[in-house]
């Protein structure tokens, strides 16, 4: 270019600012870090200032709690990783190590095992709230589908950290759940023997399920910390469904939430405590002290108790394919809900007919959990057959069909206008405690 | 230049440069995946697993056994005669993945099959399920009968028969 045309351009120069040094609401080398890297000024406004609804229960303690499910799960089994060893031969010898030799070995192991039962514990309950909450609704719904993405992840991580022990149900239940994936047509068998490494479950399928745990763990905390970032730009629902609109409705994050917070997770942890002191291996399975036999299955082979629902799900279905996609449509299907729910009002406390399907939704997960851990059988096929029909009926028709003829009960304005009719007796709330 | 692209018909330099490197670029990228994907299939010394061979001269009729095959169990049986009839009268249009029993077996008396059920890989369990001289898997309740084909449950395809020939009269090759 000549400096001919440089003259001519009539170009408005506008500032850059690669410097974004400053801002810090704190002073001395807080500040001096702050202003640097904005590590302090987040954790006060999104974790001491920040505002949340004042009404919110002990339900919406759960995310805490699943944190700390997470947190320990990952130290455990890290430490646990320094003992264990993931080859065919030498697994379960190593396990009984760990269990036997290794100071606090038997500790370590049993918390985790029992980490896993109580962090689906808790992400059950959490995923109730959200349905009987509607927190799946406007603006929420890209929150509710990584909460299912995690959730998706979880039953991933839990299964392969099952395989670990290589006992029978370890062996038996790597040898279902991967062949779930050679009812795909066609290339089917192929994708199986690919994830095994071999023509059955065997060493090179247990050395890369330990890699895949510990990937899949850590994409979880990843994936969790956009499920936090997501709740801190649309805020947290609460039991009245209402946004909150000024400060009579809201209180600080601390150390009002986290006082509450961390009441609800001692509980939490108390039954913890009980049941990994108590009966360690009261949620496991005795068949998975018996070392992997790839010769024999076991007589009654079930999945570990927070899989249950879903296997029934799979075994009610009698054709192969069909029931492979019904199983992974019954989890994808919550995905649809903010879709399917055209109701505009969140809280059942104010949808009464649509409260009592959720309940009976709550009811057949557990009358589902039940079929699971039964034989694939006379009246229990027909009662999981029965089952899996309302798990999808509730989705795709109920949602939308109630959302549409559902006459909702009349509506405070406000936040704290709803805890006024509370006291009055003019609503009436679920109360866990 | 930007005169130069107003021209969109025709195919100017920056076109073929684009095209070229994402070419590129994809055989590149193709490269590196594959060996990365591919690294999980069953590897050289799985693969060269040599065949084995089975003697079946203690075998009394009715009687099965169990042998280790490619980290699979293969069912060997000497059928009853019974057994035998059963499989071979039955109607081919009752049959979920019809197939006569004269094709699942080179000699009648000697039944071969792998054993893991065609739904989702149980060892199915000898003797029980509604079918005399068959199968019954216990996971999700599939049932075969005395030529391992699949009556009922959720298994889609008849327990399926590996290669083998009789190298002997009492002695099968598997593989």
């Amino acid at each position: 270019m000549s400096d001919k045309n440089l003259e001519n351009t009539n170009t408005e120069y506008k500032p850059v600012h690669t410097n974004k040094v400053g801002g810090s609401p704190f002073k001395g080398v807080t500040g001096w870090i702050d202003n640097r890297l904005p590590i302090f000024r987040m954790f006060k406004y999104e974790y001491l200032d920040f505002q949340v609804p004042k009404n919110l229960s002990y339900l919406w303690s759960l995310g805490g709690i699943l944190m700390i499910c997470l947190i320990f799960l990952i130290v455990t089994g890290l430490v646990l990783g320094m003992h264990y060893k993931p080859s065919s031969s030498e697994a379960f010898e190593s396990v009984e190590k760990i269990m036997r030799d290794v100071n606090f070995g038997w500790l370590i192991r049993y918390m985790h095992m029992n980490f896993a039962s109580f962090f689906f514990i808790a992400v059950y309950i959490h995923i109730f709230r959200g349905l009987y909450y509607g927190s799946y609704k406007e603006p929420r719904q890209l929150m509710w589908l990584i909460g299912i993405v995690i959730f998706f992840l979880m039953m991933a991580t839990a299964f392969l950290g099952y395989t670990l022990p290589w006992g029978q149900m370890s062996y038996w239940g790597a040898t279902v759940i991967t062949n779930l994936f050679s009812a795909v047509p066609f290339v089917g068998e192929s994708i199986v023997t690919w994830l095994w490494g071999d023509y059955a479950v065997g060493d090179a399928t247990l050395n890369r399920f330990y890699v895949l745990h510990w990937l899949i763990a850590f994409g979880i905390l990843g994936i969790v910390i956009f499920h936090v970032i997501a709740l801190h730009i649309v805020g947290s629902n609460n039991p009245s469904g209402i946004e909150p609109k000024d400060t009579r409705d809201t209180v600080s994050f601390a150390p009002f939430t986290t006082s509450k917070d961390l009441f609800a997770m001692l509980i939490f942890l108390f039954a913890f405590v009980i049941i990994t002191m108590y009966a360690p291996n009261y949620l496991g399975h005795p068949d998975n002290y018996i070392p992997a036999d790839p010769l024999v299955t076991p007589a009654h082979i079930v999945p570990e108790w927070y899989f249950l629902p879903f296997y029934a799900i799979l075994r009610s279905i009698p054709d192969k394919l069909m029931g492979v996609i019904a199983m992974v449509s019954s989890i994808a299907i919550l995905g649809l809900l903010p879709w399917l729910d055209l109701s505009k009002i969140r809280s059942s406390v104010f949808r009464p007919i649509w409260k009592q399907f959720v309940f009976l939704f709550v009811l057949d997960f557990f009358i589902l959990m039940y079929v699971g851990g039964m034989p694939a059988e006379g009246i229990y096929l027909l009662i999981g057959r029965v089952g899996t029909a309302y798990w999808f009926l509730f989705f795709l028709i109920i949602a939308p069909l109630v959302s549409l003829i559902e006459k909702p009960l009349p509506m405070p304005n406000s936040i704290h206008e709803f805890e006024q009719w509370k006291k009055l007796g003019k609503i009436k709330t679920f109360k866990l405690f | 230049m930007p005169e130069n692209n107003n021209n969109s018909d025709k195919t100017n330099r920056r076109d073929f440069l684009t095209v070229a490197t994402t070419a590129v670029g994809a055989v590149g990228v193709g490269a590196v995946v594959w060996p990365i994907v591919n690294q999980m299939n069953p590897d050289a010394s799985v693969k060269a697993l040599a065949s084995i061979e089975v003697d079946l001269s203690k075998i009394k009729e009715g009687q099965e056994i169990t042998v280790l095959w490619r980290g699979k169990p293969v069912f060997v049986k000497r059928r009853t005669k019974e057994e035998i009839s059963n499989a071979e009268k039955v109607d081919l249009k009752e049959l979920k993945d019809p197939q006569p029993d004269n094709k699942r077996v080179k000699k009648s008396e000697w039944l071969v099959l792998v054993g893991v059920c065609t739904h989702l890989g149980c060892v199915p369990i000898s003797g029980k399920g509604e079918y005399a001289g068959g199968w019954f898997c216990p996971c999700h309740g599939s049932h075969y009968d005395s030529s391992g084909r699949i009556r009922k449950g959720p298994a889609p395809t008849n327990l399926e028969v590996p290669i083998y020939e009789f190298v002997g009269d009492n002695k099968i090759k598997l593989g």
